[in-house]
């Protein structure tokens, strides 16, 4: 009997190795080990054995059963896998091909600009002011040193729209209209359309976007705008970037300069772009006038402050490259999806 | 402002080369926008006589000459210029030479003879006839007197310079001059300046208030009038150094007398004009305002139109010089002219600015008054012109002059306190090292006291800041410590209004929209393109008083016409689709004309086409009042927004409050704009965004029981609206009554003509319990019955 659980074990070890089909198995679970299987066949002569025998047999039938349930499972395993493996052959698929995709939106490269530079003033505790296009010129001028017959007037090319109301040439009368609210102390920045009559070229437009910055505290310092111009450069530009002032004129601030960047071509070697001086004009600054305090209603013997504009366009145009402006105003969407 | 080097270092010395001068003067604040090398390019051109002239053997034209440069053997030069014979000395350039213009010159055969080099005409030395009277017009330049052989004709003709261009700042007149940046360049280098000594003989005979009379009827136009008369004139060509001059700093040398007078408004800044005298009436001049329709014909030939803002020289007779700005042609100092006066007058500088502006005839002479100039230049001016006809043999001038000058400048007091500027500045230098900074800029210092006195040319210094910059300037901008601001700590932040703006713009470009940038004044035109009717609010917009054109002449109060313009170059350019939006700000007046500023209302547009519909742009929009937390956002049909299609145009409102719409554009505006596709537009009022949206979330518990879902399917006539529908459901369905989502809506086979099949999937679900089918039966009930009723809908078996 001991042979013949040996027999019956190794032919249906043989079986399930060649076994191919999930259904085989089946068949072979059923032929041994099912109710008319052969095992149980063989456990039904048990009854003739001796009582010596039995045990022995007994745990010996049991041993064949729990191995063949083991090799079943075995089996099965290796045969589903090999099932999955050619399934997933013939499901395979071309994946080169390009993936499907939602339509693409983007910023404007202005926007992008704008959004990056009000986030470094803001990390520099600046708050994002903003203030009316179409201005009076008090603001626009007079309020920021520039009365009446001044030459910076014409120099400017005024949008008038009457002999009070034109369109602001400049951000900076928002720097008077956040003083009068006369909360302080005040730092603030500004970005926003400006307007001058400019006739469109690759380079001129009559609408265009500056930049304001303005701080007013106790005890400013002509150190503090250099402090934060440089902050700031080096946060736009990289960390490489040196900053040089020059003395300018503006009626606005006093003293005045105007803040060079190292150029980004050459790194300041000097090359086509900066016209081999190694460096590029970058803003306006200085520290605001006392007479524009004044006239705000500050008190310039007890604070003092410093004031910072640039054009925003030439950042945008230098840091990807463009070489027309017009390009920003046209809204290809194959220019505004390079951004 | 152009400078030649080789004339400011007649007055101060410079010792760095010009790129370090460039820089050193740019860093104290005289800011350099280039430099020309005059003569630069000039290579190996030398000095050679001509000993010999033949005939060419094969050209009539030309000729071969033997020229000796100096060397041990004559070069053979052939030339087809006609001026030329043995014994002259000439310019020539020799083998690989460079003439002007850039120009190579080799050796090389001409017709068969071999030429080693070249002679030049005056041309191509680059100056011209001007610089050099004595040149022929056609044909080589011949030296007027032997020069040594071999020389650098650059530096024989003194053809050498450097030319700094300058930058001057509006509040800088005194700069607009060579001793300026003399004085600017000394106080850089801590130099010393030699202002010209001005020193006149007058040799002449009488006085010169015999001669003229002068008399300012509008003093506070002219300050100051000073006559000076030269007898005797002389008129020729002014001397080779003064042509040079002038012609480095971009003044055309014409003869003596004007001459002098460019050069004396280069040299110290003061416009200077020069009569015939006897073409003043009575000698007697009058400085007045013009009259009502007075007119006078300027030296350049052109009749002017005046007005009584502008102010003229005159004599009792007549205008004879439109002030400050330029003279007449009655008065011109012609060839034959005997006795000259020499006007250095100050005027107002508002004032010619404006006058030059009027007459469309902006000068020398008004670029600088304009600025505003000291009067107490006028004298040093007046006199160094006349010292310079001496200089000249010019003329005799005449002792004495008429100085008319009601109203002297003094000079004035300015106290300052040296810890007040250190910390000003966040430095600290020594109170000695500002005297000598303000010393070294002509003002009188006071040390005890703290005080200075500034000389009248600088009426840019009017307060202490102005002193700190002054010290800033010449301690060195570099040189202050950068520090960061301590004071009282703030937080960087935005607005919320901008930071709703911001989200509105992520929503967008996550939406598949890129942000456009338009212009915000635009052509009157567009409201016929968008079928605005004539009568309508919207065309009254703010006009600019001085546009660049009728296409830039008003602010716009529709958002969408720069978008519209801009999805029509996308299509121009066979873009396949494109979509667009932009938040910018529509310009709204109060009254017009305007007295007060308009209200500028920042809206948003959406603009696109391509392969979309209707419900591809509200789902934007939806998805934009869902990401602003606005859940009660109504669409109602809009057909009377003459720019879009009337029923494909849905007007928005929450709250009752309109919003803005979103629909199709009208299909002739389209065209209008030459668009071959539908376009798409939504327009939304950002005001209205910002007060409605909802940035505060509560948490909703999730459903701990499961909904009951029932869904129906009705026929409705194609008029009902899915909003009707769906109204009629949510307000019958009861306590539980969850959501009601449209499925499906059908037309075609089986659906009658006129009618639509529209299907729902309403959900109930209570908080409390498990719903069972009897719990939801009532509000089923109500719920078919009301359709049925007010819809007139037929339910269809599912």
């Amino acid at each position: 009997m001991k042979e013949r659980l040996k027999q019956i074990h190794d032919m249906a070890v043989d079986a399930f190795k060649e076994a191919r089909e999930i259904k085989d198995i089946e068949d072979l679970k059923v032929k041994y080990l099912g109710k008319k299987g052969e095992l149980t066949a063989i456990l039904k002569e048990m009854g003739k054995l001796s009582a010596e025998e039995k045990p022995v047999i007994g745990q010996m039938a049991n041993e064949v059963r729990q191995d063949l349930e083991v090799k079943i499972d075995e089996a099965k395993k290796r045969l589903e896998a090999l099932e999955l493996n050619r399934r997933m052959e013939k499901e395979a698929i071309d994946v080169t091909m390009p993936g499907k995709h939602l339509p693409e939106g983007h910023k404007h490269p202005m926007s992008i600009v704008i959004d990056e530079i009000c986030d470094i003033f803001m990390g520099m505790g600046y708050e994002v002011a903003e203030g009316p296009e179409v201005e009076k010129d008090y603001y626009n001028f007079e309020a920021l040193n520039i009365p009446a017959n001044h030459p910076a007037k014409d120099e400017q090319d005024t949008f008038y729209i009457n002999g009070d109301i034109l369109l602001r040439t400049q951000t900076s009368p928002v720097q008077v209209r956040t003083m009068e609210t006369g909360k302080m102390p005040i730092r603030m920045v500004c970005p926003g359309a400006v307007y001058r009559s400019d006739e469109v070229d690759a380079t001129h437009s009559p609408v265009f976007h500056q930049l304001e910055g303005l701080v007013v505290d106790k005890g400013i310092t002509m150190g503090d705008l250099k402090g934060a111009l440089e902050v700031f450069a080096k946060e736009l530009f990289g960390a490489d970037t040196k900053v040089r002032f020059r003395p300018h004129h503006f009626p606005f601030t006093e003293p005045s300069a105007e803040m060079d960047v190292t150029c980004f071509a050459c790194g300041g070697k000097g090359c086509r772009v900066c016209k081999g001086e190694g460096y590029i004009e970058m803003l306006g600054c200085g520290m605001v006038h006392p007479k524009v305090l004044k006239m705000s209603g500050i008190d310039p013997e007890v604070y003092s402050g410093f004031a910072f504009g640039m054009g925003l366009e030439r950042v945008a145009m230098q840091r990807y490259g463009i070489t027309d402006l017009r390009l920003l105003f046209e809204n290809d969407t194959k220019f505004l999806k390079q951004f | 402002m152009d400078v030649p080097m080789s004339w400011l270092k007649e007055y101060v010395d410079v010792k760095a080369d010009i790129k370090e001068y460039m820089e050193d003067i740019t860093l104290t604040g005289s800011k350099v926008e280039g430099c020309t090398h005059m003569g630069g390019e000039l290579k190996n051109i030398v000095t050679g006589q001509i000993t010999a002239v033949e005939k060419h053997p094969d050209a009539d034209k030309l000729v071969v000459c033997s020229v000796n440069v100096g060397g041990e053997k004559p070069l053979t030069i052939v030339t087809g210029a006609p001026n030329v014979k043995a014994g002259d000395y000439v310019p020539v350039a020799l083998d690989g030479s460079v003439i002007a213009g850039g120009k190579e010159i080799h050796t090389g055969a001409l017709r068969g003879v071999l030429s080693e080099g070249m002679l030049c005409s005056i041309e191509e030395l680059g100056a011209d006839r001007h610089d050099f009277p004595e040149a022929p017009e056609y044909g080589i330049y011949i030296f007027p007197e032997p020069v040594e052989l071999g020389k650098e004709v650059a530096d024989v003709l003194d053809l050498k310079d450097d030319v700094v261009e300058f930058e001057i700042t509006s509040n800088r007149p005194d700069c607009f001059s060579i001793i300026g940046i003399a004085r600017e360049t000394a106080a850089t280098y801590q130099e010393a300046l030699r202002y010209p000594e001005i020193k006149v003989e007058e040799k002449a005979q009488g006085r010169a208030e015999d001669f003229i009379s002068v008399e300012i009827a509008n003093p506070e136009l002219c300050p100051r009038y000073i006559a000076r008369v030269v007898k005797n004139v002389k008129i020729e060509p002014s001397p080779r150094w003064m042509r040079k001059r002038l012609r480095a700093a971009g003044v055309r040398p014409i003869n003596n007398i004007v001459d002098i007078t460019n050069y004396v408004m280069l040299e110290l800044g003061q416009p200077m004009h020069a009569f015939d005298i006897d073409d003043i009436a009575e000698r007697k001049i009058i400085v007045r305002n013009a009259k009502e329709g007075e007119q006078i014909t300027t030296l350049d030939g052109n009749v002017r139109q005046l007005d009584p803002s502008m102010l003229v020289i005159s004599d009792p007779e007549k205008a004879v010089a439109i002030a400050g700005v330029m003279g007449g042609e009655n008065s011109k100092v012609s060839e034959e002219a005997e006795a000259i006066l020499f006007e250095s007058a100050n005027f107002n500088g508002p004032n010619i600015r404006i006058t030059a502006k009027k007459v469309g005839l902006r000068t020398d002479a008004s670029g600088k008054y304009e600025k505003g100039l000291d009067p107490n230049l006028a004298l040093d001016a007046v006199n160094r012109a006349v010292q310079l006809v001496e200089l000249l043999g010019a003329g005799e001038v005449v002792p004495g002059m008429v100085d008319c000058y009601p109203n002297v400048r003094e000079n004035w007091e300015l106290s300052y306190s040296p810890e007040w500027i250190n910390r000003f500045l966040g430095i600290e230098i020594a109170e000695e090292e500002m005297a000598q900074i303000f010393e070294r800029l002509e003002m009188k210092v006071d040390r005890e006291n703290h005080k200075v006195i500034v000389p009248t040319f600088r009426p840019d210094l009017e307060a202490q800041a102005d002193l700190a910059e002054e010290v800033a300037r010449f301690y060195g901008y570099d040189k202050i410590v950068p520090t960061l601001a301590a004071g009282t700590p703030t937080v960087g932040k935005k607005t919320y209004s901008q930071n709703i703006t911001d989200l509105v713009k992520r929503t967008m470009v996550a939406n598949g929209l890129c942000e456009a940038m338009t212009f915000s004044f635009e052509s009157p035109k567009v409201f016929d393109k968008l079928m605005i009717p004539k009568d309508s609010t919207l065309r009254r917009a703010i006009t600019i008083s001085n546009p660049l054109g009728e296409d830039y002449s008003i602010m716009r109060t529709v958002s969408f016409n720069g978008i519209l313009t801009s999805l029509a170059t996308n299509y121009n350019r066979r873009n396949e689709s494109a979509g667009l939006f932009e938040v910018a700000k529509v310009y709204i007046p109060k009254e017009l004309p305007l007295t007060e500023l308009p209200h500028e209302i920042p809206t948003l547009t959406m603009g696109m086409y391509g392969k979309m519909d209707f419900y591809d742009i509200k789902g934007i929009v939806e998805r934009l009042m869902s990401q602003l937390g606005i859940k009660n956002a109504e669409y109602s049909t809009e057909k009377n927004i003459p720019w879009m299609h009337p029923g494909r145009t849905a007007a928005i409102t929450i709250d009752g409050v309109s919003v803005g719409y979103v629909g199709e554009l009208h299909p002739i505006v389209a065209k209008n704009y030459e668009i071959g596709t539908k376009v798409y537009l939504a327009v939304l009022d950002m005001e209205v965004l910002v007060d409605k949206s909802n940035m505060v979330s509560t948490y909703q518990p999730l459903p701990k029981f499961p909904a009951i879902t029932r869904d129906i399917a009705m026929l409705v006539k194609d008029q009902v609206t899915v909003k009707e529908i769906k109204d009629v459901i949510t307000t019958n369905g009861g306590e539980y009554l969850e959501s009601v989502v449209l499925f499906d809506v059908y037309k075609g086979a089986q659906i009658e003509e006129g009618y639509k099949s529209v299907a729902y999937s309403i959900s109930f679900r209570s908080q409390q319990q498990t719903l069972a089918e009897s719990d939801i039966a009532d509000a089923m009930q109500a719920i078919l019955q009301a359709l049925s009723a007010q819809l007139g809908a037929q339910l269809r078996d599912k």
